[in-house]
């Protein structure tokens, strides 16, 4: 091994992205349906932030009663309690809904003192609830800032390269949004208010991908003018690999250490960040080049940018 | 590229210090940072609630509430109005959203419609009502409030409440409480360090109307109760006896009244709250006092009659106080809800979180903890990759994590949980700008381009692509900002500081360091290659 390590990259990749394009195709396609199905049959497992209801974080002095603490929510008023074990300690967090009509703080204070009641020195650490009337309000402001969003970035990949970029780069985001909601609903991790925070990270991390993957194949395009559209994906790829490796893990290794230790509230939300970033370097390859290879480029009125003589350049 | 740059030196070193000190105070336990000499920034991250421990509040005011009084009051003006001046008049009352009347003699439908006009309406620019009146056949007057006017009213609601649950907190004692308006209707109280959400409600959640209503004796509560009601008049429960009949005018209300203190009765000995109009209040109050001799008046509290005396003697002085089984504490609750004033419509809570300062300390903790694995582990992956070159990208970093924090501090924007791994994933994207640049660098030397200019031609090509994809980032972490709510908003605004800060500290410092080297060692090979 030569150090540093890069020097024992090999300089050029000859790998054949395009021939495995229609493979991926069809796990893409698998995916998306299986998220979809998942979705429609499992749905997702929204926390208290979109639905309303109460969630109460306790940590009591003798082991965990899960039943008993599932019993004495129930009893108070909560619907659909549920409580899950944080692990170390005594600790859990307690979930529950209540009738529409009810009114929650009151019901909320109900249980607080039926469980203070039931489990003698019952510590308190962390209490929210939720109506349903904000949820509502919370997704539409969501939705709207992310469709602006898209659109304004798609504006923008279409003023810097072409539209059939921007197009790319907007179905290749919308297939990493899908599956990332697909395996959140495949694992069940709660969405919460974190979840779109984390939804928004992938996005984010994806179209950076986009224009980094756009920007090398449009100077090839400029470079070689009458080379085939596929040779010159492939081209690209290879030339950047080195890149997408090391970007790719610095960014998984960095977000390993709170994916470890960051416990159960951090979570959902690391893990949905590292998905992201795989499936956002994964669909930049094989889900927005394949769009620009079968709807084709422009190539004749792009300007020539010959490489200048080196020497010509001032020092 | 390389060229020694002034600027560049300028701007590095600026950016170096601006971070050092805008981060410094975080780092100092809190005695040696309030020792610190004046002109040096004091501000802290402002940690988000779930990482400090605190208790947050969602609040909707309810429009619908205010628009039901604000027709009530509108009825009571066009019956006294229309009185005034011997206008004969039935079927006074809303219909739908709106207020109808029927002018009893067809001949005056006009005199009384631009009567009301003149008394009531106005357009909402003008410093008018907003009232719309409009004459229907049958000789009816409708009258609406115009969408504008409501909106208005609904705006004004929320401003004024704001101002008052600010006074009622900060009676409290509370340190520091953020309460901000979201959206049209919505008011969101985050209290830091004040875990029990209880106290918080009860002197928020309540309205605090006070007024004083006379008695109407004209008919018994009986025949009341059996809904003969006379118009103008309601039946209120009491706190005290059974339900009352009160005139609906309020002779006088809570605005009115500029002092109020807790006190106690100096014959029974009782808590009670003592209080004191204002000029027009005392006026009002001793008018109708001194015609009402030997009636009841009822004083009353969001819709609930506190106590119903009976006049012994006009009362001139303006002051008087109000009894009724409070104990110490409740008495003096009221009077701090008097003196802040009364909210405009009630409030009603939406969403309440509560974090014990406990879990809070843990959560920072953890969060710690996650941050500086992930960025140390970053550090040595990206060290052992490039090197020396990774050496230069790592010191870029590390400024890069004191810009953040240090505008973090500076703008108070709020660091929360998912802020921290958004931090995280933007010190990816940043080396990410490096590994492009160093990767163009081989690309370059591999081409068989000497170091300079393999140099010159990494940074410049590679820039492209590290402004489009940073654009493109920054234009969604705006519209986040601008369309966003609550965490979002919060998430949005650490993104963006991230892009701007990454972009800088992974393209010019770096470019500041490998110039020097390259000017000091003059090399025949690049490390990388």
């Amino acid at each position: 091994m030569r150090w540093p390590f890069i020097r024992n990259l090999p300089t050029d990749f000859n790998f054949d992205f395009v021939r495995l394009a229609p493979f991926a195709a069809v796990l893409s396609a698998i995916l998306i349906a299986a998220s979809v199905g998942s979705f429609i049959f499992r749905g997702l497992n929204f926390g208290i932030d979109f639905v309303g209801g109460a969630l109460i974080e306790v940590q009591t002095q003798k082991p965990l009663d899960i039943g008993g603490l599932r019993r004495v929510m129930t009893e108070a008023g909560g619907e659909d309690a549920q409580v899950q074990s944080l692990g170390a300690g005594n600790g859990a967090i307690l979930r529950y809904r209540v009738p529409n009509d009810a009114d929650l703080n009151q019901s909320t204070q109900t249980v607080k003192t039926a469980l203070q009641k039931a489990f003698p020195g019952i510590e308190i650490r962390r209490a929210e609830t939720v109506g349903g009337k904000v949820s509502g309000e919370l997704a539409r402001s969501g939705a709207i800032a992310l469709s602006v969003a898209m659109l304004l970035m798609l504006l923008y990949i279409w003023f810097r390269f072409q539209l059939q970029f921007g197009l790319g780069a907007i179905v290749a985001v919308l297939h990493d949004v899908v599956l990332t909601l697909g395996v959140l609903s495949i694992t069940q991790l709660e969405v919460s208010m974190t979840s779109i925070a984390a939804l928004l990270t992938v996005i984010g991390y994806s179209m950076n991908e986009k224009v980094i993957t756009f920007d090398r194949l449009r100077e090839n395009l400029r470079k070689y003018k009458t080379t085939p559209l596929a040779e010159i994906i492939n081209r690209s790829e290879n030339e950047r690999l080195s890149r997408t490796l090391i970007t790719g893990s610095t960014a998984i290794i960095a977000l390993s250490g709170a994916l470890f230790l960051g416990g159960p509230v951090l979570l959902p939300l690391v893990f949905t960040m590292v998905f992201g970033v795989i499936i956002g370097t994964y669909s930049s390859i094989y889900v927005a080049l394949p769009i620009i290879l079968l709807w084709g480029v422009r190539r004749d009125d792009e300007d020539v940018m010959p490489l200048k003589p080196a020497d010509a350049r001032r020092r | 590229m390389l060229a020694s740059s002034r600027w560049r030196l300028v701007s590095v070193v600026a950016a170096l210090i601006f971070g050092v000190l805008f981060t410094l105070p975080n780092l100092l336990p809190a005695n040696l940072r309030e020792a610190l000499p004046p002109f040096l920034p004091k501000q802290t991250l402002n940690l988000g609630l779930d990482l400090q421990g605190g208790s947050y509040l969602k609040l909707s005011v309810d429009t619908g509430a205010l628009r039901v009084e604000k027709t009530t009051n509108l009825i009571e003006d066009i019956r006294t109005t229309l009185k005034g001046e011997d206008i004969a008049f039935t079927d006074l009352g809303q219909v739908g959203q709106d207020v109808t009347v029927r002018i009893t003699d067809a001949g005056r439908q006009n005199e009384a419609l631009n009567l009301l006009r003149s008394r009531l309406g106005g357009a909402v620019s003008g410093g008018g009502s907003g009232l719309e009146l409009a004459a229907q056949p049958d000789q009816r007057i409708r009258l609406a409030f115009s969408a504008q006017a409501l909106n208005a009213e609904a705006s004004r609601a929320v401003d004024q409440s704001i101002e008052i649950i600010r006074r009622r907190i900060d009676a409290l004692g509370t340190r520091e409480p953020a309460i901000q308006r979201q959206g049209l209707d919505q008011i969101v109280v985050q209290a830091p360090g004040e875990s029990d959400p209880e106290r918080l409600k009860s002197i928020i959640g309540q309205t605090a109307k006070l007024t004083f209503q006379m008695v109407d004796d004209s008919v018994s509560l009986a025949e009341a109760a059996e809904g003969r009601i006379p118009p103008g008049s309601i039946i209120l429960p009491s706190q005290t006896e059974g339900p009352l009949l009160l005139k609906k005018r309020a002779v006088v209300t809570g605005e009115m009244l500029t002092e109020a203190t807790q006190g106690f009765d100096g014959r029974s000995g009782e808590p009670i709250v003592n209080f004191r109009f204002n000029g027009q209040g005392a006026a009002r109050f001793g008018e109708v006092t001194a015609s009402n001799i030997g009636k009841r008046f009822a004083i009353v509290l969001d819709g609930k009659v506190i106590s119903a005396p009976v006049i012994q003697s006009a009362i001139l002085g303006g002051s008087g106080q109000i009894s009724g089984n409070f104990t110490a504490e409740s008495a003096n609750e009221l009077a701090v809800l008097l003196r802040a004033g009364a909210l405009p419509a009630p409030l009603r809570i939406e969403q309440q979180n509560t974090v014990g300062a406990e879990l809070g300390a843990d959560a920072v903790r953890a969060g710690a903890i996650s941050l500086a694995i992930g960025a140390v582990a970053m550090f040595a992956f990206i060290v052992l990759a490039y090197g020396l070159f990774g050496v230069f990208a790592a010191l870029g970093l590390i400024l890069n994590v004191l810009l953040i924090i240090g505008a973090m501090s500076l703008t108070q924007a709020t660091l929360t949980f998912p802020g921290i791994a958004g931090i995280i994933l933007t010190l990816a994207v940043a080396v990410d700008a490096n590994v492009l640049i160093y990767e163009r660098v081989r690309d370059e030397a591999h081409l068989g381009r000497s170091p300079l200019q393999a140099l010159e031609q990494g940074y410049e090509r590679a820039l492209v692509s590290i402004l489009d994809a940073n654009i493109t980032s920054a234009i969604s972490a705006v519209i986040m900002f601008m369309f966003g709510a609550g965490a979002v908003r919060g998430f949005a605004w650490t993104l963006l500081i991230g892009v701007i800060t990454s972009v800088f500290t992974a393209v010019v410092v770096t470019q500041l360091l490998i110039g020097w080297w390259y000017r000091a060692k003059k090399p025949k090979t690049l490390p990388i290659v």
